[in-house]
């Protein structure tokens, strides 16, 4: 019964999302508040009934219903609890459901929220957003119907992947395609104004807080998942050009793009056609991730089974969806006014130069995950583009980049001069040169490239700190001290979160410098009792013993370590799930502030010891502390944001900033 | 010139589609030997049964086209192939095998109780040939031609179906070069 009436409300919120586009898009264009309104409820519905669908797939796993077949791929009765909920969305027609659903709330929050949004771009916005979710709904009712029975019903189901039994699983995918749904609101912003033919400074402001939601969860998503594999994959690295982290990247270099841009639009109408433009391509670097993932055209540890129906299927959504928006962005673009001019030192060049390295990067990751498939394709040859092509092409273009974070801020709209810029970035650029001659006196010549490293993290944090400075010092003569409570409490939210957001970028490549510069490992076959020393830390092993998990055997071996606070107790495990037959690593680390001690077993050496692996990880924990502090500085600015947009409702800004030019 | 601009990104766009479309034909699991066109990496091994001969990579040139099968005594597939390279040796096909990870002692009672399809057999004991060869997983198998060149790898065991569809007209076409 159960999956019958998932299935039901899967096929009705397909057709609301019919009526909803053909409504308000009718609406729109005859100014006809009725059917606007009847789109508007539509929009509501749609996500009603996929969180019947949803509610429904979930209640199955929970309670074990094993006739349809995806519960019984996915899950059996000894699965912990958790881990039967995390399997709604760990398989891909579920998470493929995950998807339509929080894309369907966000439609409905438009729907509801937004009294200041113009009513026909609101009505346009909402539009397309229904496009976008029919073609989402068809494919998952096409081609990976989630409620399938098996008939006959199977005692009891299958597993999880064991990899992806984890506690990061139940959380890491949901805040991935928040963000990743949630650049489709841009995709829907950017394809409304170029079917109104019209952007204006209001547009600008309505879309950045959703580019800025969705820009904070891609990026505690991406976080979350490359801690994740940190520490399930057993060994130590925190990123790894993956394919599919790759596929996460893109989206979030051009959601970071269109953040900044949106900025320029709404406080100088510069940069139109392009900010459309990101807003197009950072959704669909989203729709591409998804293709990546599940049409099998790469090998990637995170495909999901491989059909290539599916794949035809989400290569023609994106042909249609982003080929239509790019016909339209061709078609109508050209028309819109060109911008205010600014010169080359200007905070608007400063933002254009940021968009310009953005981009690239993302060429750059675009080429590297994909030429495998285009060489083959043209040629039929197999290669692969490993580490050595990212670190070649990607890392010198946010090295640039990074120079440039700390200027922006820093310098003012439309025109500025170069000298007193540079004395504002005195205290930056000092600390960058103390930190290269320091990290040369101290570790020699041969660590250039780290001397760099920390220069530039010096010359974010500082900067970032910079930003505040200047809006802390006194307007007139007098003291720093003298009222600078007050100056303080006058800054906005959103320079906090500035500060913080480009802080938290130095901060992660102080991380990433650590552990390029001073990663040490050793591999030893060792029995209990035997010790191992590697980068002043002395690791022993104590015990080993094996032990009965819920639905896995494991071989436990417990280590003892010495830290500053004592002694500690080091349990790294490799655990085998019968049901599945599938080992996995359980890495014990020991987590510290200036880096972790990172174990992992492996098999019984020939010698009768136990295969250890242990890492010295220097700093790694700022990569992830740098990029958590981003998307606080993100939900910092977002605070800020409300305020703002609810002060614009008040005053209604001037109409018409930015018609087009010849209509 | 300004409209060329904006018609720029939707034709680029159009060209990755179609990349995208060439590349859902191909199956990525399919992976080629980088050995191929390129001769046999020179090995020298011993027999498994001290009296036949050994097998070294100069063997593998001169006279017919032949295959190089990766085995081991331990390996499933490997016994679920080997009537079918029983039958292939009864039509005449030149096979040398490679024994992987296995005792003599083990690899001798396989092959007398299923029979011997090799004309020569290496032990690969340690394992070290195996790896210049690039083989993942037993049974795989290299088609070899006359100058020694590999020119084909068949990974998992040789079906009927993959013989008569893939490595029969290769063969022939290799023993008319």
């Amino acid at each position: 019964m159960i999956a019958e009436i998932g299935q039901l409300a899967l096929i009705l919120a397909l057709c609301l999302a019919l009526v909803q586009s053909a409504s308000l898009l009718i609406g729109a264009w005859r100014l006809d508040g009725a059917l606007m309104s009847m789109g508007r409820t539509a929009a509501v519905l749609q996500a009603a009934f996929i969180a019947v669908a949803f509610a429904a797939l979930g209640t199955a796993y929970v309670t074990g219903d094993f006739s349809i077949a995806l519960v019984a791929a996915h899950s059996n009765s000894a699965q912990p609890l958790l881990y039967r909920v995390g399997a709604t969305w760990g398989s891909h027609e579920g998470s493929m459901i995950l998807w339509v659903f929080i894309l369907a709330v966000y439609g409905a929050a438009i729907a509801l929220a937004g009294g200041s949004l113009r009513e026909s771009l609101k009505a346009r916005v909402l539009a397309v957003q229904g496009v976008v979710g029919a073609a989402f709904l068809g494919f998952l009712l096409l081609t990976s119907n989630p409620f399938l029975r098996l008939t006959p019903a199977p005692f009891d189901g299958a597993e999880l992947n064991p990899v992806l039994q984890d506690p990061g699983l139940v959380f890491h995918p949901p805040v991935l395609y928040l963000g990743y749904v949630g650049l489709s609101i841009a995709f829907s912003f950017g394809v409304a104004a170029l079917i109104e033919g019209r952007v204006d400074a209001n547009w600008a402001r309505w879309v950045r807080p959703w580019v800025l939601a969705a820009w904070i969860f891609l990026t505690i998503g991406i976080t979350m998942g490359s801690v994740w594999s940190y520490y399930t994959l057993g060994w130590g690295g925190w990123w790894f050009w993956d394919p599919v982290e790759n596929a996460s990247l893109m989206p979030w270099l051009l959601a970071t793009a269109l953040l900044h841009s949106c900025l320029v639009l709404e406080k100088r109408g510069a940069l139109i056609s392009w900010t459309i433009l990101l807003s197009i391509l950072a959704f669909s670097m989203s729709m591409v991730g998804t293709f990546l993932v599940r049409s099998g055209v790469l090998t990637s540890v995170h495909a999901f089974a491989v059909d290539p129906k599916r794949g035809v299927y989400i290569l023609g959504m994106i042909a249609v969806m982003t080929g239509l928006a790019l016909g339209l962005f061709a078609w109508r673009a050209p028309r819109f006014r060109t911008g205010a001019l600014f010169t080359a030192v200007s905070k608007e060049y400063a933002i254009t130069l940021n968009n310009l390295f953005l981009a690239a990067a993302t060429a750059t990751v675009f080429l590297g995950t994909f030429y495998p498939v285009f060489v083959d394709a043209l040629h039929g040859d197999k290669i692969s583009v490993g580490p050595p092509y990212f670190n070649a092409t990607f890392a010198p273009i946010f090295m640039l980049l990074f120079v440039l974070v700390s200027f922006g801020p820093m310098l003012n709209w439309k025109r500025d001069s170069l000298g007193p810029l540079l004395s504002r970035l005195i205290w930056p650029a000092l600390a960058s040169a103390i930190a290269v001659v320091g990290a040369i006196l101290i570790f020699g010549i041969g660590h250039v490239m780290a001397a760099l490293g920390f220069a530039l993290s010096a010359w974010l944090i500082v900067g970032a700190g910079a930003v505040l400075a200047r809006r802390w010092r006194p307007v007139s003569h007098g003291a720093f001290w003298d009222g600078l409570w007050g100056r303080m409490r006058a800054t906005p939210l959103a320079i906090f979160g500035l500060a913080l957001a480009h802080a938290g970028l130095g901060v992660t490549t102080l991380g990433i410098t650590a552990m390029a510069g001073w990663q040490s490992n050793a591999v030893i076959a060792m029995t209990p009792g035997q010790s191992l020393t590697l980068a002043g830390k002395t690791v022993t092993l104590t015990g080993l013993r094996g032990i009965e998990g819920p639905n896995y055997e494991a071989a436990q071996a417990r280590f003892a370590i010495e830290t500053l606070a004592g002694s500690r107790v080091l349990i790294s495990e490799r655990r085998f799930y019968p049901d599945s037959q599938t080992t996995t690593t359980e890495a014990g680390i020991n987590v510290g502030l200036l880096g972790n001690v990172y174990i992992s077993i492996g098999d019984r050496a020939a010698g009768g010891g136990l295969v250890v692996r242990l890492w010295n990880h220097p700093l790694v924990n700022f990569i992830w502390g740098g990029a958590f502090m981003m998307a606080f500085g993100g939900m910092v600015s977002l605070a800020d944001r409300r305020l703002r947009v609810a002060v614009v409702k008040r005053v209604r800004a001037p109409a018409g900033v930015l018609e087009p030019a010849a209509a | 010139m300004r409209r060329l601009i904006f018609l720029a990104p939707i034709v680029l766009f159009a060209i990755v589609v179609a990349g995208f479309a060439l590349g859902l034909r191909r199956d990525p699991s399919l992976l080629p030997s980088t050995l191929i066109g390129k001769p046999l990496p020179s090995f020298s091994l011993p027999p498994v049964d001290p009296k036949a001969p050994g097998l070294t990579s100069a063997d593998m040139t001169g006279g017919s086209p032949r295959l190089l099968n990766v085995f081991g005594s331990w390996c499933v597939s490997c016994r679920y192939e080997h009537p079918v390279l029983m039958a292939l040796k009864s039509q005449g096909v030149a096979i040398e095998g490679l024994d992987w990870r296995d005792s003599r002692a083990d690899a001798t009672r396989f092959l007398a109780a299923e029979g011997n399809p090799y004309e020569r057999i290496g032990d690969d004991e340690a394992g070290r040939t195996v790896i210049d060869l690039g083989v993942a997983a037993a049974p795989e198998t290299f088609i070899v031609d006359r100058q020694g060149r590999v020119r084909y790898k068949q990974v998992g065991p040789i079906t009927p179906e993959v013989w008569t569809s893939t490595l029969a007209p290769l063969m022939a076409r290799l023993k008319s070069e």
